[in-house]
């Protein structure tokens, strides 16, 4: 269950073709080309899905639950990221696309937005106390919270320490389920995820002391078959209960608004990423007062399961504007203890870039590491399936390939 | 005793490439598995001194050395010098020129605070001949 290769993306070995597309762009360095195939080093890939939107062969395929896992159960609750609203052109009525759900075998649906808002109002609070180091870094992108606990360690504490609105939702959805009468066993809530690391987050608990989502579902899969229902339904229900605010959450720049502040940074893009939190590190950014990071180009809409380009989805979320409520979902209605909303278990540092545990074997192996990068043609080219020199003389002095794979060196 | 050394070459009024080096020092020190506090306190101190030889001395030079119990980081310029280290050193003075400060960069924390994040930090510094600040942070 916990196991990466399972929950973020698998190879189609038969169609790789071992090119160096994905190695050359995965932002992490976690892809290798070994034996004619890209090979994911697990403990560095943070689910991002750069990779299965750069194979040219369509040979990644991100992982999720297949659609006909949720009759598996017989009380089914779809509990949809905002993206999803996103996909669709024209959209006058959210409620069209949760009628939809209903259509496709859904007993209910609870909408991720609505765990958005309350995310909101608690980060709120949290800032109203001002307890936690500025800039605060937002948690609610799950490939963001990866990288960062892989190569930002020092900035760990200023991270909000409050679970995804999917497990606010998921978790809402299983009890008002319950509180109606429908034994635990029968009640199967499915997120709709737009990304392959909410995929693994939501699949994995990240966060939780157990997994909130009893199935994660792929945003372009539950599209295609609700285009097949939509046109079919006569009388719409009112099942939306979110303001604009939640849904907004979809878009980069979104959860930002929800914090009613003005000294926020919202930066999209796993490159533009890395770079905002280097300046973190670097000491300048300490005059803003929150931080909003997602992996993907334009945010949740952004993610590699989605169906529509992501500039197109967010200008149909922003339209959205003018038939919702401003917010719709209020803490003290949902009248939960704070922990609800804080993280059960703090996700832990890792230490996957570390040479050695012993600090003078790992300057030894940093000695070694320049002294095979100076001979090394720095053209990067990825021929000896590392996806940069520098990468290639680290792989050397860690035994995971040998020098003579470099063809293009000056013998 | 284990030691690491590194030399960068920091180029002049180039703010694309300035922290480049800073940078370099961070990435390596994380994979030789430093605290990051001590991580972050190099990496600030650094990134500071190194734009600091970008405003004001036209590039330089900066060589940093790892070892099991610091990091000792030397950045040195052939740049117009300091006249007087105790007024650069305090909060909110710059020489910094307007285009420079129009940049967001001069606002005059450079200096206090490569001092606030090291343990030792030495100015060298001869009007007209150049400067050089030597920084120690230690490792425990």
């Amino acid at each position: 269950m916990t196991d990466k290769s399972l929950n973020t993306v698998m190879l189609d070995a038969d169609r790789c073709k071992g090119c160096i597309s994905c190695m050359k762009r995965c932002p992490t360095e976690a892809i290798r080309v070994r034996n004619g195939k890209a090979k994911v080093l697990y403990d560095r890939c943070i689910g991002c899905g750069e990779c299965v939107r750069m194979c040219p062969h369509q040979a990644k395929l991100p992982a999720y639950d297949p659609f006909d896992s949720i009759f598996d159960y017989k009380y089914r609750i779809a509990v949809p990221a905002p993206s999803l609203i996103g996909q669709f052109n024209n959209l006058d009525n959210v409620d069209l696309v949760l009628n939809g759900l209903i259509e496709l075998g859904f007993n209910d649906v609870f909408e991720v937005a609505r765990g958005a808002e309350l995310i909101s109002e608690e980060t709120r609070n949290i800032m109203r106390e001002g307890k936690l180091k500025k800039p605060i870094i937002s948690s609610a992108c799950p490939a963001v919270l990866e990288l960062i606990m892989m190569k930002y360690h020092s900035l760990a504490s200023h991270v909000l320490d409050l679970v995804a609105p999917a497990d606010v939702a998921l978790r809402l959805a299983r009890e008002e389920a319950e509180a109606k009468g429908i034994p635990p066993e029968d009640i199967g809530v499915f997120f709709i995820s737009p990304c392959p690391a909410k995929v693994y987050a939501l699949k994995t608990g990240m966060g939780l002391k157990k997994p909130a989502a009893d199935g994660v579902l792929a945003v372009n899969e539950v599209y295609f078959k609700l285009l097949s229902v939509m046109p079919k339904i006569k009388e719409i229900k009112h099942i939306s209960k979110t303001g604009i605010l939640g849904v907004r959450w979809a878009a980069s720049g979104g959860e930002s608004l929800g914090i009613f502040q003005d000294r926020y940074l919202a930066a999209d893009g796993i490159e533009n990423v890395n770079n905002v939190l280097r300046a973190m590190e670097d000491g300048n950014l300490n005059y803003i007062d929150f931080v909003e990071l997602n992996a993907c180009t334009s945010g949740c809409v952004g993610g590699v399961l989605n169906v529509e380009n992501p500039f197109v989805a967010r200008v149909r979320i922003r339209a959205l504007r003018h038939k919702l409520p401003p917010l719709d979902n209020h803490l003290d209605e949902v009248n939960k203890p704070r922990e609800f909303y804080h993280w059960e278990v703090t996700p832990e540092a890792k230490d996957v870039y570390k040479l050695d545990s012993d600090f003078s074997v790992a300057i030894e192996k940093m000695r070694a590491i320049e002294q095979i990068y100076a001979e090394l043609p720095h053209l990067d080219c990825g021929g000896c399936g590392a996806p940069s020199c520098r990468a290639f003389a680290e792989d050397v002095v860690n035994g995971e390939t040998t020098l003579d794979m470099c063809t293009r060196r000056e013998q | 005793m284990s030691s690491l050394h590194l030399e960068f070459d920091v180029a002049g009024n180039n703010f694309v490439s300035a922290g480049s080096a800073s940078d370099e020092v961070k990435k390596t020190l994380k994979m030789l598995g430093v605290d990051p506090v001590a991580v972050r306190k190099v990496a600030i101190a650094m990134y500071e001194g190194e734009i600091n030889m970008v405003i004001h001395a036209g590039g330089g030079k900066a060589s940093v050395d790892i070892d099991t119990d610091k990091v000792k980081i030397v950045l040195a310029d052939e740049g117009p010098g300091i006249p007087d280290i105790s007024l650069a050193m305090k909060d909110g003075y710059s020489t910094a020129p307007d285009a420079i400060r129009d940049l967001g960069f001069g606002a005059g924390m450079g200096l206090p605070n490569m001092k606030k994040y090291t343990d030792e930090m030495h100015i060298d510094s001869t009007v007209g001949v150049g400067t050089t600040v030597t920084m120690v942070v230690n490792l425990r």
